[in-house]
């Protein structure tokens, strides 16, 4: 039990990042719009979420910066594929490219400061049930937040008029437009809360879950993010599970170096990495479920002609 | 809005060619914006970016060091773009060129004959095909999106080659640093310019934008990738193997990446090491793009990048500015260079005019 509590904690925060990025992108891929630069909005809220918390030392500013740094870049990728039509795969490697270089440009000053974490909030009287209190109820603003995205977006979509409209501008452009919705308008803000969603990615990563700011520190994370919402066939639970299913991985093998069984840490390092590709495999070798499941206008542009 | 977008009946020609040259002026506009922000004097800064490292003959050789990887994996990679295949993991099947083709020089290094350096250059490429393979394999069997598994590859690539590195390859006279023998003279690329580190890679890159070019124009298989990307349905209707194709594009591209490995080790390198490339894989395809998945365009895009390599380094040097400029500024040309293709398909005109194309 010692070795437990701490352990499924760690699991709780290699997860949370993962969560937002994925759930993000669900809600654009959803709407139809495939964005490629998880990676690079993740990047860039990390460096500007720790440069905040770094200068006015004010944890919330930092969140909100971070959001705002993920939103604001995915600004240009939706202008670019909304506005200029152009291809949403080579636009959203190019916002990956341009993330990591801006943010290596913005953090170069950042580099070996060290922060506290994110302050965690213990929920009172819940606490103090054994076991489940310290492992469910002492966690940063953060991690209860991911919780509160997950059932908050799986309502949206399943549940709400707005979020109907969503999946059917992501399913069929044509029609939501000949309905008379704002397929644009919609995709937009979409692809806004997708980046959002990234930048409080990397905020966590840089607030919370390694507390410093290092280039490139994401690691990938925005591309197994990517993969989690194939894993998950674009639903929001699933994606919670696949989530911390990936960051138990990432546990598993941070602790399986620390035992030294013999195998060089980079082979375990890897794990994350293969795990994912497996997981996509498994998922994408049945065709029929992808396409009952995927968004059908997934990475088609849409130029409204009347 | 006071403009708006209106189809061409027909794509614009010119376009095809005026928009790389529109999006690096933009590039260049946004640079002055970008270096007034730091605080540098913009025209310094320009001229330490774009202009200084090319005052010299040995950084005219350095230019042809840098756009040889650059060229070798866009080339191909414009191929696989063309017909749809993504490939987006070159940086992993460099990697594993590298690991190839640098391991015979590490195997052979006491041999000295003039088939080592054949032997590594057929080894890096097998390195980058078998690594791509596993994608292409993926998706052709699986349906497994290669996007994402070429590029979880490329993690996997580094941390083996970091095994590597560390471990059993690390050079036994090297004070433990992580890093293996310097290869022998017979395994290290020869120099074909005076007073340059320009080496026999950059000749490699020529016959491979050539090939590329003839691959394109002249075959069937040119053929069939191009109608595969542009139009499926007829593709299919023709009987052409889609799955044939996503092999063909990821061996082609992986191999030509691992060459690129291979070039980068036992040419400008000449040992392994845990970082053997400043992210060519993804730079490429940029190079592709401003290129427009052209052979010759590739060349003189792989030359512009190049340059920016070269440009970021001489910055550093003489005014002190990160590194990181450069990927600012690479994906702010790719950026641009999206945004201005629009023109190629679109003419925009003002909001209150009748569209007349549709």
């Amino acid at each position: 039990m010692d070795i437990l509590i701490p352990t499924l904690l760690t699991i709780i925060t290699a997860a949370t990042p993962l969560l937002y990025a994925a759930i993000g992108e669900m809600i654009s891929e959803k709407a139809g719009v495939l964005n490629l630069g998880v990676e690079g909005m993740m990047l860039l809220g990390a460096v500007c979420g720790f440069a905040t918390v770094h200068f006015t030392g004010s944890a919330t500013l930092a969140i909100l910066a971070g959001f705002l740094a993920g939103a604001g870049l995915s600004i240009i990728f939706a202008v670019l594929v909304l506005g200029f039509q152009s291809s949403q795969v080579a636009t959203g490697l190019a916002l990956t490219i341009f993330g990591i270089g801006l943010s290596a440009l913005l953090g170069q000053n950042l580099v070996g400061i060290a922060y506290d974490g994110l302050p965690k909030i213990t929920i009172p009287f819940l606490y103090d049930i054994p076991v489940l209190g310290p492992l469910l109820f002492n966690h940063d603003i953060l991690v209860y937040g991911s919780i509160v995205l997950v059932v908050a977006v799986a309502w949206f979509l399943n549940h709400t008029r707005p979020g109907l409209i969503l999946r059917a501008v992501g399913n069929s452009h044509d029609a939501a437009h000949a309905i008379g919705y704002h397929v644009l308008r919609i995709r937009f803000f979409a692809i806004l809360f997708g980046g959002g969603m990234a930048g409080l990615a990397g905020a966590y990563l840089s607030l919370a879950y390694s507390p410093l700011w290092i280039e490139n520190m994401s690691a990938g994370r925005g591309w197994i993010a990517l993969a989690l919402v194939v894993f998950a066939t674009w639903r929001p639970w699933r994606v919670l599970i696949g989530a911390y299913l990936f960051g138990g991985i990432t546990i598993l093998q941070l602790h399986a170096q620390a035992l030294g069984i013999g195998v060089p840490s980079q082979v375990m390092s890897m794990l994350p990495y293969i795990a994912t590709i497996v997981v996509l495999v498994l998922i994408s070798r049945d065709r029929n479920k992808i396409r009952l499941n995927a968004p059908a206008c997934i990475g088609k542009p849409f130029h409204p002609t009347s | 809005m006071l403009f708006k977008l209106t189809k061409r009946p027909e794509p614009s020609r010119a376009m095809v060619f005026v928009s790389p040259l529109i999006a690096l002026g933009l590039t260049l506009l946004s640079g002055i914006v970008l270096f007034q922000i730091m605080g540098v004097n913009p025209g310094q800064a320009l001229y330490a970016f774009f202009v200084e490292p090319l005052t010299s003959k040995y950084g005219w050789g350095e230019l042809g060091v840098k756009a040889t990887p650059l060229v070798l994996i866009a080339v191909a990679l414009s191929i696989g773009f063309r017909a749809g295949v993504w490939n987006i993991g070159a940086e992993g099947q460099l990697t594993l060129g590298a690991i190839c083709g640098g391991g015979i020089a590490l195997w052979l290094y006491q041999v000295d004959s003039i088939f080592v350096l054949p032997l590594m250059v057929v080894c890096g490429i097998a390195g980058g095909m078998l690594w791509a393979a596993i994608p292409a394999f993926l998706r052709t069997r699986f349906n497994a999106n290669e996007i994402l598994t070429s590029l979880m590859l490329t993690y996997v690539a580094t941390l083996f080659l970091s095994v590597l590195v560390h471990g059993p390859w690390r050079d036994p006279d090297g004070f433990n640093f992580p890093e293996s023998r310097i290869f022998s003279d017979a395994a290290t690329l020869p120099l074909i310019l005076d007073g340059t580190r320009l080496h026999l890679g950059w000749i490699f890159a020529l016959v491979v934008v050539a090939s590329a070019w003839i691959l394109m124009a002249r075959t069937i298989i040119g053929f069939q990738i191009k109608v595969v990307g542009e139009a499926p349905a007829a593709g299919r209707y023709a009987g052409f193997s889609v799955n044939k194709v996503i092999w063909f594009a990821l061996m082609m591209s992986g191999g030509a990446a691992g060459l690129a490995g291979l070039v980068e080790v036992s040419g400008p390198i000449g040992q392994l090491l845990p970082s053997i490339s400043p992210g060519y894989g993804f730079t490429a395809i940029i190079v592709a793009f401003v290129g427009r998945l052209h052979p010759v365009g590739v060349l003189l895009a792989g030359l512009l990048l190049a340059l920016s390599y070269l440009g970021g380094e001489s910055a550093q040097i003489s005014l002190n500015l990160p590194l990181a400029v450069t990927g600012v500024f690479q994906g702010m040309l790719l950026f641009f260079l999206l945004a201005c293709d629009v023109l190629i398909q679109y003419r925009i005109v003002p909001a209150n005019t009748k569209s007349t194309a549709s």
